[in-house]
């Protein structure tokens, strides 16, 4: 039995008039865990209460033991938002040196951070003339600072060519190889078979929840977009 | 609340300031050039009005390019995305507050050295109390500015609805303050509404300074300015959640 990293439980979140999680429960264990659904599903929602910076109504969210967003868990949570979150107008190396001033860990693991996004090349450059795939890498290697135990990750591969979309997977990989917990959101489904484990969300619901092997012998389909049509057919009925 | 990671964040601001031109030449550049224009403009006239306006114009770089500054800087850490990944990380909202009041303080004092090196040496502005005290007058004014801009940049989704606040928040302060027409000789109403406005005793420190030197009329009138500026920095605490809607 795997340790869950996060444990979420009957959470409502009530953005503007809207309620965009109804009361949804998951668990997150070890591993690259894709959070696979359309725009505007209630991702980015779930991941902001994850890290403590969304005002949720009720229910609980625990993440590596402690309630989301207990001061214990700041520096122990990598998490990078939809836009990169980094500061145009410094180098990446400048970025990454004051995040890692803020989080107090040293400058060795500014090098390592910047290492393992592949960006050597770039450390020197200013992030705003970067393409951005290599700013979205920098956002990510802030992340990475420190070492953290659990990574959200918004949409980081969102508009990226598929070779660099290959090889954000494959450091995910390496991260979660390395022990850390990975949770990465995606719109895109086809991101699905680069998951050790998928929750497929759908209108602030999670509609299916395994591997994506598991997912697809339920529904008896080939593909995980296949899958996921199943399901909200299943969900729906016929009117 | 940390001094590492206030130092951090005053660091960080200095460099992106440092990096972007346009913003430096606004800082440093254009209150030395508008100073000299006040001068060049009064230099034909009888009297001796650079002396009277000049004073006030000090006061007032520091607060209106701090407000500006500030303002579309923080709203940007709020756009970009670095606001929210700050907030989850080890940060307290003094230290992120403290750490830009520290960065705009310093080039505030830099602004006043400067706008002041050109009064007084190249344009013969007298001034009686002492020269450093014009530089404390500077920073309180800058942080009162710094605390504004980061107080609206709450209330702005753009840039441009940032920009907007000028008009708002500090052309009355401008026309108010007591530049144009002493603050004694404004009718009763408005002369209340002046004694309520930071900007006011901003301008009363300098030109008591220029003027009359009375030292303890000048600290009054400082500590006027360092309160609102404090009162300021509280309710900008008070916009900075960790948790959003
Ligand atoms: N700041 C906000 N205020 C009100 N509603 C919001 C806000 N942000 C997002 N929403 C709404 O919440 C829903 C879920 O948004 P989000 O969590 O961003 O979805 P996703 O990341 O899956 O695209 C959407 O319908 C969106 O319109
Ligand atoms: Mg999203």
């Amino acid at each position: 039995m795997m340790k869950k990293v996060i444990a979420v439980r009957d959470l409502v979140v009530v953005r503007g008039e809207r309620e965009v999680l109804p009361g949804i429960s998951l668990d997150v264990s070890a591993g690259v865990t894709g959070l696979l659904g359309p725009s505007g599903c209630g991702k980015t929602t779930l991941m902001r209460s994850l890290v403590g910076a969304q005002r949720v109504r009720s229910g609980t969210v625990e993440v590596l033991g402690e309630p989301a967003g207990s001061a214990s868990l700041r520096d122990r949570i990598g998490y990078v938002t939809q836009a990169a979150s980094v500061y145009d107008d410094l180098t990446v190396a400048e970025n990454l040196a004051f995040f890692a001033r803020v989080l107090g860990v040293d400058r060795a693991s500014v090098d390592e951070a910047v290492a393992a996004v592949a960006l050597d090349d770039h450390r020197d450059q200013v992030v705003g003339r970067l393409s951005g795939g290599q700013r979205s890498r920098a956002g990510l290697a802030v992340a990475l600072l420190g070492k953290p135990d659990l990574l959200v990750l918004d949409e980081p591969t969102v508009g990226l060519d598929p070779v660099l979309r290959r090889d954000l997977w494959e450091l995910f990989h390496r991260i979660a190889d390395a022990g850390a917990a990975v949770l990465v959101s995606s719109h895109v489904m086809d991101e699905a078979e680069r998951c050790h484990r998928l929750l497929l969300m759908r209108e602030g619901r999670i509609i299916a929840d395994g591997s994506p092997d598991e997912i697809r012998e339920r529904t008896g389909t080939t593909d995980i977009e296949a899958a996921f049509l199943h399901l909200v057919e299943d969900t729906e009925p016929a009117a | 609340m940390s001094g590492r990671i206030t130092l951090a964040v005053a660091g960080r601001v200095l460099r992106q300031v440092r990096r972007d031109h346009r913003t430096l030449a606004m800082l440093l550049v254009v209150p030395c050039v508008l100073i000299s224009l006040l001068w060049w403009m009064f230099e034909d006239l009888p009297g001796d009005l650079f002396d009277r306006f000049g004073p006030g114009l000090l006061a007032m770089f520091p607060f209106i390019v701090m407000f500006l500054v500030t303002s579309v800087t923080t709203l940007r850490e709020r756009s970009s995305g670095t606001l929210e990944r700050l907030l989850t990380m080890p940060m307290g909202k003094l230290d992120f507050l403290l750490g830009y009041a520290l960065a705009f303080g310093l080039l505030a004092a830099v602004q006043s050295a400067l706008a002041v090196a050109v009064s007084v040496g190249l344009l013969g502005l007298e001034v009686h109390g002492s020269v450093w005290l014009l530089g404390v007058v500077a920073v309180a004014d800058a942080v009162l500015g710094t605390a504004l801009g980061l107080l609206v940049s709450a209330f702005a989704t753009t840039e441009f609805q940032a920009v907007q606040f000028m008009p708002a928040f500090v052309l009355p302060q401008i026309l108010l303050c007591g530049l144009f027409v002493p603050r004694e000789a404004m009718p009763g109403v408005l002369e209340a509404v002046s004694n309520v406005l930071p900007m006011s005793y901003a301008v009363d420190a300098m030109q008591e300074l220029v003027g009359a030197a009375d030292t303890g009329a000048i600290w009054r009138s400082v500590a006027i300015v360092a309160c609102f500026a404090l009162a300021s920095l509280g309710l900008g605490a008070a916009t900075l959640r960790r948790r959003t809607p």
